[in-house]
């Protein structure tokens, strides 16, 4: 009787174990998306955690990293740490906001390509146009033509974005109406928006979703650029482009006041397109088991 | 006779315009559907068969109004629908249901098994809501899956159950006519038996007429009451099940039958005929009869006349000069 309740239950693998399984299956998802994660986090608490980023010290100029200045300080003595961390909060709120901005127009734009010729024909002209123009002189043209702040930048960085999206959801719009699916479903009397939103839309979340996280880096590197050249946010907001604009020349001095803010630049552009090839992988339905 | 025909289809034609160089002209045509004529009663199956590249799924297409016919009428229940706009066809829809050949990639992956099957329902606003889902799960029973897998995504169910789903989802509108497309072609032997045997109660209990469009004739000797065989576009003979696996009178039905296996093993089988060549491209086909220059029986005269499909018995209609009305239906000599 006893050896009845003694047979071997198989135990429900624990939290840990099933973390490091994730980990160990999109290795590229999990380290991408902490790195994010943490410089989310940090650029939220920035104000708590860090001095004044504008605050002028002019007594303890270019001093190195040290225990009281951890990043050191730039040619006014402000503090590069405070100035680093609060110019996450510009890039991150850049990358995000045109991400989304350039997605949803995209997106729209792309369906209504996709499904309608006449559309079709017309806007796909216009997206071409746009493509042609350089971006970083478009952003330069309406930056110096209005007052410069992060609404502008971010006008200026989705619009070269938006043909991109468009053209990618146009492109899978079109694989998508040829599945035999949208047939049967047409024959089943489904039509109009309806067809659209049900059966096409969702269906390109997948590709739209990795090209977002394209465009984020993208935009990050681009503000970075403006703000480097002086057309991006105003000097008063700490961006990673206008401290190392700023850095620049001291830089043989202070090499600290370049390097971290860039350090941290390419660890975000690398996490953001870490996260995206993660999950592309993972979206594929021919290169991941489905859940 | 006295009933109309549910789907009846006059000299239908499909052309592609094929387009190549740099400014994209047209420089051909294919021909993948070129003058098929045929009508279906409620409760019958006719069978399309032939190879590959024929044109039979083109045909289902074009009834359905998936394709836009180049010429001829479709007429659905006595109605000329073939001039008719996709809102115009919307209307007339539910008369004609689908199954598809794939239980793959017909089904919306992101979409749940009883909201692919219940979609025609609200389409067509016959049922909504907790109605609609008590529906939904009778027609489940009915084709035979659990009303639970209701919630299921299609990726869950097996290719016979997703078959099921799809015979569902059809049967869902109620309609006279369900145009299917290979439905079983993906499936193994057993569950294709199983699917077919439901498709056959199914048409006995609605009064179904199936467009039944398959390349296996084991499984139209099941299902059809009617075959038509088809080669490069065109219908090279039409009769009913009995005459053409019994008699077939066009050269291109015979060297078909003679290449399907034959289940029986202590039977010895007829001698096979090995056509020469590959099929022509539709784009480029011979002339005079499409199929002179592979059949083992052609004469001069096949080069140039284009034949008519005739009804040279007592519905059994075959294309072919050397069976002539009222000619002899003996097993003709080969020529070469």
């Amino acid at each position: 009787m006893a050896a009845v309740t003694d047979a071997v239950v198989p135990r429900a693998p624990s939290l840990l174990a099933k973390t490091g399984t994730a980990i160990r299956r999109n290795p590229t998802i999990f380290f991408g998306g902490t790195i994010l994660l943490i410089l989310i986090v940090l650029a939220a608490i920035a104000p708590w955690i860090t001095g004044d980023p504008l605050k002028l010290t002019p007594s303890q100029r270019l001093r190195p990293p040290s225990e009281r200045w951890w990043f050191g300080t730039d040619q006014y003595g402000r503090d590069v740490f405070a100035r680093t961390i609060h110019g996450a909060r510009v890039s991150l709120v850049v990358g995000l906001s045109v991400a989304a901005f350039a997605s949803v127009i995209g997106l729209t734009l792309g369906l209504l390509c996709g499904y309608f010729r006449k559309v079709d024909a017309i806007v796909m002209r216009v997206m071409d146009g746009i493509m042609s123009i350089p971006s970083i002189l478009l952003a330069i043209a309406l930056i110096t033509l209005t007052r410069p702040g992060l609404g502008i930048v971010l006008v200026a960085i989705v619009i070269p974005e938006v043909p991109r999206v468009v053209r990618l959801t146009r492109s899978v719009v079109l694989s998508i109406r040829s599945q035999p699916y949208i047939e049967s479903a047409i024959s089943g009397g489904t039509r109009g928006a309806k067809l659209l939103i049900r059966h096409i839309l969702p269906n390109t979340m997948a590709p739209l979703i990795v090209q977002a996280t394209y465009v984020c880096a993208s935009a990050m590197l681009v503000e970075a650029g403006l703000s480097f050249l002086g057309a991006g946010v105003p000097p008063e907001i700490p961006s990673w482009g206008n401290i190392i604009s700023q850095g620049r020349s001291f830089f043989q001095i202070a090499p600290w006041s370049i390097l971290i803010p860039g350090a941290f630049l390419t660890l975000t552009v690398l996490a953001v397109n870490l996260l995206g090839d993660g999950l592309r992988d993972r979206l594929d339905p021919r290169l991941s088991r489905r859940m | 006779m006295s009933e109309k025909p549910s789907l009846e289809v006059r000299n239908l034609k499909k052309h592609f315009p094929l387009h190549g160089g740099l400014l994209q002209r047209q420089t051909g045509t294919v021909r993948a559907v070129d003058g098929v004529s045929f009508s279906i009663r409620r409760g019958e199956t006719l069978g399309v068969v032939g190879e590959s590249g024929c044109g039979k799924s083109t045909v289902g297409k074009t009834v359905l109004k998936l394709l836009e016919p180049t010429a001829g009428e479709i007429l659905l229940d006595g109605v000329n629908v073939t001039d008719f706009s996709p809102g115009q066809m919307w209307s007339h829809r539910r008369q004609i249901q689908t199954v598809f050949q794939d239980p793959y990639s017909s089904m919306n992956p992101r979409m749940r098994a009883g909201d692919i099957v219940g979609e025609p329902l609200e389409n067509f606003g016959l049922a909504h809501g907790k109605e609609r889902d008590e529906q939904v799960a009778a027609l489940f029973q009915r084709v035979g899956l659990r009303p639970e897998n209701m919630r299921k995504f299609t990726h869950e169910f097996s290719g016979g159950q997703r078959q099921r789903l799809g015979i569902a989802k059809a049967l869902s509108v109620n309609p006279e006519v369900i145009v299917a497309d290979e439905p079983v072609s993906a499936l193994d032997v057993s569950v294709q038996a199983q699917v077919l045997n439901l498709m056959i109660d199914l048409q006995e209990e609605y009064r179904l007429a199936y467009l039944f469009i398959s390349h296996d004739l084991g499984v139209m000797r099941h299902i059809s009451h009617r075959i038509a065989v088809m080669y490069l576009g065109r219908v090279v003979e039409l009769t009913d099940k009995r005459s053409l696996f019994t008699r077939p009178l066009h050269p291109y039905t015979e060297a078909l039958l003679s290449a399907a296996p034959v289940p029986d093993p202590t039977k010895k089988r007829a001698q096979r005929i090995i056509l020469p060549g590959d099929v022509a491209s539709p784009a480029k086909p011979p002339s005079g009869c499409h199929f002179h220059t592979r059949c083992p029986y052609a004469i001069a005269e096949c080069k140039t006349i284009d034949p008519a499909l005739l009804e040279v018995a007592p519905g059994h209609q075959v294309a072919c000069i050397r069976r002539p009305l009222g000619g002899d239906l003996a097993p003709l000599t080969p020529t070469v």
